[in-house]
């Protein structure tokens, strides 16, 4: 199997591995990084998004091979929970089973990149490839506003 | 805290136990009283060992236990928010440790909204009686009366002589003690950790992609697992080819599993398939695409949906047919036919919804390892059990040690556990060729892909309702009617209106043959039962020329309760029980409560009028789980069926007390969003025996399986809870049933089209 050079979180690191292996299974069973999540494998979910050149991708439809740019994980967002979304996250109380917010949170994070003061049409219209089963839309887009700054605007 | 009121029924010492901890510290834990030992479906029976609930330890910090399975309702929250408030600790000085499956801690079960109700008085006398512990050992080192000492954040206080201490510094003390007689439970206004917004106990992790679920157990040396079931359900695999499979890259196991019948467990027990073993998931999952199985595919094969909804309307004559003395799922009071020969005005109406799968957004997965004759496993099942994987790894219950971990999502896909004994048997037969070779054996993850999740579950199963009600001159209803074409449906035989009208028949037959496996999801049966019920009352009601909402609590107000328990209801029933398990008597005061309170919430009475066209409001209300739930919903639609929420008002009545307002909260707004799902996009289809969705989405909409999203989902859902003094009770499932036929009501009142058939996308509809 090839090496592959990849730069997660900052960090250079070469896996050998199959040149059509997902990223997300990379992260994942090689490079131990449990927060990027599996929902259904076909770039529908969103709960395995990462940044790759601060873009939001999905790591799931993403081969090993075409990796060329440095990859951003949830890990990488950062690891005391201290990035205005994770902050807002845990404010809000945000997660019901929390499985997808890993990928929530890195689609918010590119999203507030762009856009630093969304809109609710910015947040949906960015948001909207993101599933979340248990139905916690209303926070986050009440913590996406409350990262911005734009403060909390729930009923 | 000072005020407080002897509500406690404790045995004393043969309750509490308590023990010393070296350095200082002290466990307290009880003997498993029959309060929590009520179900044994979650492990065996209770034992004579106490289980520990709190560690109190010497730097004075607390640990208490979270016994049930956390799969996002929160109970990892609630159940030591209420230890802690009663032992008057802050929530900051508190570590939360989860349970292993263990006899000793009763049920460990999530499902049915019962952990609040079944746990609520246990644990807060657990925690009180932790206090008192410390109470009676500050009185004893002081000197002093317990009458003249406080408590608070941990700390016991003698205010006449400005004394304090903490409990970590009592401790070593009050494990020596007898455990006090008087044991005071708090008066609730007093509660400082009960009733609050507290987020969750895993949000950091969580937020910060730290291993939190089931998927991200990952013990040294674990090998990854895929396992292929014969698509059409009871079918089996003949034969594979196996060498092949063996000599793709990374795989090192690969194996046909027989069907194991698991005694005392859930679901379809062990399903025959062929185990793939590989290095990593996704080298075991490349290798399943060169997969060639032999199936022995069964009787089902021949099934279709076209064909049940076939059967079942050949079958609609029997409606108008009194049924069968005690046959099951029948009801009957008076006489509907009569009365409908004597109504002012008949209305008549067939509804269906379908089977649907319940999709949590983590695929099913466990992780096991069997090593000398021992098996560890972690699982994300809401009913673990340890027979179910012993008797799949052919080991004895006292052989197993079961983690709990935390699952994304349950909805009671995890009430069947069939991916733990996959676990087991897998990890097992991989032991034994290891072993075989000369090699140490190794954990193994079974892992889902969310197409199997949903080839594979045990589905929400569907209904066809054929309605018919009698209103007099008054538009007072006098009869209803319902018979159900079953496709291992539920007949809602104590649902209102049942007891509030005087005339009340409901009868089924079954579709045949149906074999498709089915199962609880969240709030069974209401979950399809609250919208055909609440969506032909509906027709009633505007048949009736009143007011949906007023019609209800009219109706509500008027009892016809049965003279005798009518056949197929439970004993004792008086008037609609509903409520699909856990409900408890019907209260129809309650059920005005919560209609009343979404009447004002939503400006019902004055709103309406004044909304454009092609907008409008529809209500709901649902008892469910010993809850009460009322929705109004404002939709509007547009002339390309395009469908948009505008907002939703919920009223919940949950008895006297709400644990966490912010976990409560989170639930009903999800049990609105998850509601949509079921009338827009969600719905199960059989062809030649098999399901034919794919994933969430498919290039063919009509094999994808689409939830709610983001831009669907609606600027806000307000919430009140109505708190009467009624024991509290839980919230998970009672939250989702009347959001369906509040939505479809709305759709009605905005369009005039009423909606009979689930899900929408059929209909052309789709939202905004």
């Amino acid at each position: 199997m090839p090496n592959y050079r990849l730069t997660v979180n900052g960090r250079q690191q070469t896996v050998d591995v199959p040149a059509e292996m997902p990223l997300l299974w990379v992260l994942r069973d090689t490079l131990n990084l449990k927060g990027t999540k599996f929902g259904c494998g076909v770039g529908a979910c969103g709960a395995c998004t990462v940044h790759i050149n601060n873009e939001p991708r999905r790591a799931c439809q993403t081969q090993v091979s075409t990796v060329n740019q440095a990859v951003t994980t949830i890990e990488g967002l950062s690891t005391d929970g201290s990035h205005p979304l994770q902050k807002a996250w845990m404010q809000v109380d945000v997660p019901q089973c929390g499985y997808c917010q890993a990928g929530q949170l890195m689609t918010a994070a590119a999203l507030l990149r762009r856009t630093p003061r969304p809109s609710d049409a910015d947040i949906n219209s960015a948001m909207s490839g993101n599933v979340c089963r248990c139905g916690t839309y209303l926070r986050i887009r009440e913590a996406i506003h409350l990262a911005a700054g734009n403060g909390a605007r729930r009923a | 805290m000072k005020n407080t009121k002897d509500l406690t029924q404790l045995n004393r010492r043969s309750f509490l136990q308590v023990s010393a901890l070296a350095g200082g510290g002290m466990m307290i834990g009880l003997y498993a009283p029959k309060a929590i030992a009520q179900g044994g479906r979650g492990g065996a029976a209770p034992a004579a060992t106490p289980s520990t609930y709190i560690t109190i330890n010497p730097d004075n910090t607390f640990t208490i236990i979270a016994k049930n399975p956390e799969t996002g309702q929160g109970i990892r929250n609630a159940l030591p928010q209420i230890i802690a408030d009663e032992l008057d600790v802050d929530w900051s000085q508190v570590k939360i440790q989860q349970a292993d499956l263990d006899a000793k801690y009763g049920s460990q079960i999530e499902g049915g909204s019962t952990a609040i109700p079944s746990n609520y008085n246990t644990m807060r006398q657990v925690g009180a009686g932790g206090r008192a512990l410390m109470l009676a050992a500050a009185a004893e080192n002081w000197g002093v009366p317990v009458t003249e000492l406080t408590t608070a954040s941990g700390v016991v206080t003698h205010a006449g002589s400005r004394r304090t201490a903490t409990y970590g510094s009592l401790a070593a003390k009050a494990a020596t003690m007898p455990v006090p007689t008087n044991i005071a439970l708090k008066d609730p206004k007093d509660f400082k950790i009960i009733g609050k917004p507290l987020p969750g106990v895993d949000n950091l992790k969580i937020v910060t992609g730290q291993p939190a679920f089931s998927v991200d157990v990952n013990p040294p040396g674990m090998l990854h697992a895929v396992y292929e079931q014969c698509p059409v359900f009871g079918g089996r695999p003949v034969s594979a080819n196996l060498d092949e499979i063996k000599k793709l890259p990374g795989v090192k196991h690969a194996f046909i599993v027989d069907r194991v019948q698991i005694q005392g467990g859930q679901g379809q027990g062990l399903v025959p398939g062929v185990a793939i073993v590989a290095d990593n998931w996704w080298l075991a999952s490349n290798a399943r695409k060169s997969l060639k199985v032999q199936w022995e595919e069964g009787a089902t094969a021949t099934q279709n949906s076209p064909g049940y909804a076939t059967a079942a309307n050949a079958m609609k004559a029997q409606a108008s047919q009194p049924p069968a003395a005690g046959g099951r799922g029948s009801a009957v009071l008076g006489n509907v036919e009569e009365a409908f020969q004597g109504a002012a005005k008949v209305v008549e109406a067939e509804y269906y919804f379908p089977l649907i799968a319940h999709a949590p957004l983590e695929p099913q997965n466990s992780t096991a390892h069997f090593k000398d004759g021992k098996l560890e496993i972690w699982s994300p099942s809401q009913i673990p059990g340890l027979a179910g994987p012993a008797q799949a790894a052919g080991v004895q219950n006292t052989d197993v040690t079961m983690h709990l971990v935390r699952a994304g999502g349950g909805f009671g896909r995890r009430l069947a556990s069939e991916y733990d004994y996959q676990a087991a048997k897998i990890a097992r037969v991989v032991a034994d060729e290891r072993a075989a070779q000369g090699l140490p054996s190794v954990p193994v993850k079974v892992l889902w892909s969310r197409e199997d999740d949903l080839a594979h579950d045990n589905y929400r199963p569907g209904g066809f309702h054929y309605f018919k009600a009698g209103l007099d001159a008054s538009g007072k209803m006098i009869a209803f009617r319902d018979f159900v074409a079953s496709v291992a449906s539920v007949s809602p035989t104590g649902e209102f209106p049942s007891g509030f009208v005087p005339n009340f028949q409901v009868t089924s037959a079954p579709v045949n043959p149906f074999s498709i496996p089915t199962g609880a999801l969240r709030a069974p049966s209401t979950n399809g039962v609250s919208f055909v019920m609440q969506g032909f009352i509906d027709e009633v009601a505007v048949a009736s020329g009143k007011d949906p909402l007023q019609f209800r609590i009219d109706t509500l107000r008027n009892p016809n309760p049965p003279a005798a328990p009518p056949a197929g209801a439970a004993p004792g029933a008086a008037g609609a029980r509903g409520g699909g398990g856990g409900g408890g008597g019907f209260n129809a005061a309650r059920a005005i409560g919560v209609l009343e309170a979404v009447r004002e919430m939503s400006n019902w009475n004055t709103a309406r009028a004044a909304l454009p066209k092609g907008t409008g409001m529809g209500v709901a209300f649902q008892f469910a789980h010993a809850g009460y739930v009322a929705y109004v919903v404002e939709a509007a639609v547009d002339s390309n069926k395009k469908i948009k929420i505008n907002k939703a008002w919920c009223a919940v009545d949950i008895g006297s007390q709400i644990v966490n307002t912010s976990m409560a909260k989170n639930l009903v707004e999800g049990g609105f969003i998850e509601g949509m799902s079921h009338v827009m996009g969600w719905e199960i289809t059989i062809d030649k025996g098999r399901v034919q969705q794919t994933n969430f989405t498919n290039a063919n909409a009509a094999l994808g399986y689409p939830p709610t999203r983001m831009n669907q989902a609606p600027p806000s859902v307000e919430v009140k809870f109505v708190l009467t003094n009624n024991n509290p009770t839980g919230l998970g499932e009672p939250s989702l049933p009347p959001a369906v036929p509040a939505i479809t009501n709305a759709i009605f009142a905005a369009t005039g089209v009423r909606i009979r058939t689930l899900p929408l996308v059929k209909s052309g509809y789709s939202w905004t």
